[in-house]
């Protein structure tokens, strides 16, 4: 079983890029569980989400502890939160940064996604949409097929933007 | 149809595919999702139901025992205080034998204010005449949906059935879901008391104890003959759509020393605990227990038996311990965890057989 964990804020679509994966999974002909940890959270406030992969049923319900990969939409909780807190040996990281990262003893792959967003004008009430071009850059290192990502992005946005930004951030990720 | 759903969403999908003729229903976290996806279907044409909003739960179920005395297929869904504030109408939908069928995602109860999973609201409604299943897959809150109509709807049984699942962990998670057209698996509902105006009738008028008690000891009765009917429906269901369901879902039993009792997903959490103490040479199962109401008959003869309550009832103890004690010749270590969302992992479940003690009640995380 691979267990994710993805910090975020509120409002930034964490739950959703959860649920994407899952359904990125599943396209794989995979089981996933994403699940939402909700608390007190307002807009902007740190929040986490979770998404369990296996090639059996998953029965596990509780929070993820120990994940063997970590993804920060918001690089700015990592001043608040250790959002490497229980990740295991060699769990790889996946950032939201322009700026170049290296955490010893594990696989670090920044990705500018809210650049993309902005090139791709994926912009609501003012905020770049992080959900939906995160699959791409997973895609890109393994986590799901390109064409399972794009498929879950497909059957939940109408925006064609999303699949563009999800196109762009494959291609921009390090593997 | 092969695809990935909430809870909520799974839940409303078996309710759109049952068809009922009328949803009443108010809003609560974590619920909203169910009847905010149920008016959306009608909405758009693709349930014709009549959806009524009402102004609290107390209305919705009087709104569903009314559209059901009159013959409709109702449904609605709640939640926590939901549900409490629903409770004098639950009595009145299992006494007036309208086979209403509600989605209740467990939540605690306040004060302190708290949206986190808790079975205490459902098992406080454990005296109503409602017959109650717990749920711990999106995929069963799909199946036990579209079991609870044709179970309630039974001629044996004319009882309502509440579909519990645990808040946030079911009702907000992301899982496959396999949905089925469920073609004649549910009959067309035909309520044999359903008011009819060409045949003026009394409902609910003042009833003499010597009528009374004949009334209760039916209802009585149509509980004990639901057995039969959700063995039934349970098998039919298994032979139509390939899922197979019981009053239990036994997880390494045959064998087992001891054996982890527990409902939604804590029984389900328990599976993972009991592998691990496998291997560790404990000889462990798990036992989820699925319904509720009615009780089912349990053999734990010869096992020693842990059981986990995510519930309490205050004076007494653990109402799934107390309800294994008195059905059973079994003296269970009683584990009190869960409450109000807290977190239970398998290794804490793993944990609680390992210093498992008959006749013995903790707290978790209290008193351990």
């Amino acid at each position: 079983m691979f267990e994710i964990r993805i910090h975020s804020r509120g409002g930034q679509g964490g739950v959703t890029a959860a649920k994407l994966i899952a359904q990125a999974a599943f396209h794989d002909g995979r089981f996933a569980t994403a699940f939402p940890f909700y608390g007190a959270e307002r807009r902007g406030a740190p929040v986490v989400s979770f998404v369990r992969i296996s090639d059996e049923p998953i029965k596990v319900y509780s929070q993820v502890r120990s994940p063997d990969m970590v993804i920060v939409l918001d690089a700015s909780v990592m001043d608040v939160i250790d959002v490497f807190a229980g990740l295991r040996e060699g769990g790889a990281v996946l950032i939201n940064t322009t700026e170049p990262l290296a955490i010893e003893g594990h696989p670090v792959h920044p990705v500018d996604l809210t650049g993309i967003a902005l090139r791709v004008n994926l912009v609501v009430a003012g905020s770049p949409i992080l959900n939906t071009p995160v699959l791409g850059a997973l895609a890109r290192i393994g986590l799901v097929s390109r064409e399972a990502a794009l498929a879950a992005i497909a059957e939940t946005f109408d925006d064609p933007r999303n699949v563009e930004a999800a196109k762009a951030a494959y291609e921009e990720t390090r593997p | 149809m092969l695809t990935t759903a909430t809870g909520n969403r799974a839940v409303a999908a078996a309710a759109k595919e049952a068809r009922p003729g009328v949803v009443a229903a108010y809003p609560i976290t974590p619920q909203t999702e169910i009847v905010e996806q149920i008016a959306a279907y009608v909405a758009e044409g693709s349930l014709e139901a009549d959806y009524i909003p009402v102004e609290s739960e107390h209305s919705a179920m009087a709104a569903c025992i009314g559209a059901s005395a009159a013959g409709a297929r109702t449904f609605t869904a709640t939640s926590s205080h939901g549900l409490l504030y629903m409770h004098e109408m639950l009595h009145w939908a299992a006494g007036a034998r309208t086979p209403v069928v509600m989605a209740n995602v467990n939540r605690a109860l306040g004060p302190g204010w708290n949206i986190w999973a808790e079975h205490t609201d459902a098992f406080s409604q454990r005296d109503t005449g409602w017959l109650q299943v717990f749920v711990a897959s999106i995929q069963e809150a799909y199946d036990a949906t579209l079991m609870a109509f044709r179970i309630a709807e039974d001629e044996r049984v004319l009882l309502p059935v509440m579909v519990n699942l645990d808040g946030f962990l079911l009702s907000h998670i992301t899982q496959s879901l396999e949905t089925v057209d469920v073609g004649d698996f549910i009959p067309p509902f035909s309520l044999p008391h359903a008011i009819d105006t060409t045949r003026p009738r009394g409902y609910g008028t003042l009833t003499p104890p010597e009528t009374y008690y004949q009334f209760r000891w039916d209802m009585e009765r149509s509980m004990r003959a639901s057995r039969e009917v959700i063995a039934e429906t349970e098998a039919e269901f298994a032979r139509r759509f390939g899922r197979v369901y019981g009053p239990t879902e036994d997880y390494r039993c045959e064998d087992a020393d001891v054996v982890v009792v527990a409902l939604g997903t804590l029984g389900k959490e328990a599976e993972v605990a009991v592998d691990r103490l496998r291997s560790e040479g404990v000889k462990a199962g798990s036992m989820r227990l699925r319904w509720f109401r009615p009780f089912p008959a349990l053999d734990l003869s010869g096992r020693e038996v842990v059981v986990i309550d995510r519930d309490y009832s205050f004076g007494f103890g653990g109402v799934i311990a107390h309800s294994i004690r008195s059905t059973t010749r079994a003296e269970p270590y009683s584990v009190i965890a869960g409450l109000g969302g807290q977190e239970v992992t398998y290794d804490d479940i793993a944990g609680f057989v390992r210093r498992r003690e008959a006749g013995r009640e903790d707290w978790f995380g209290v008193s351990d």
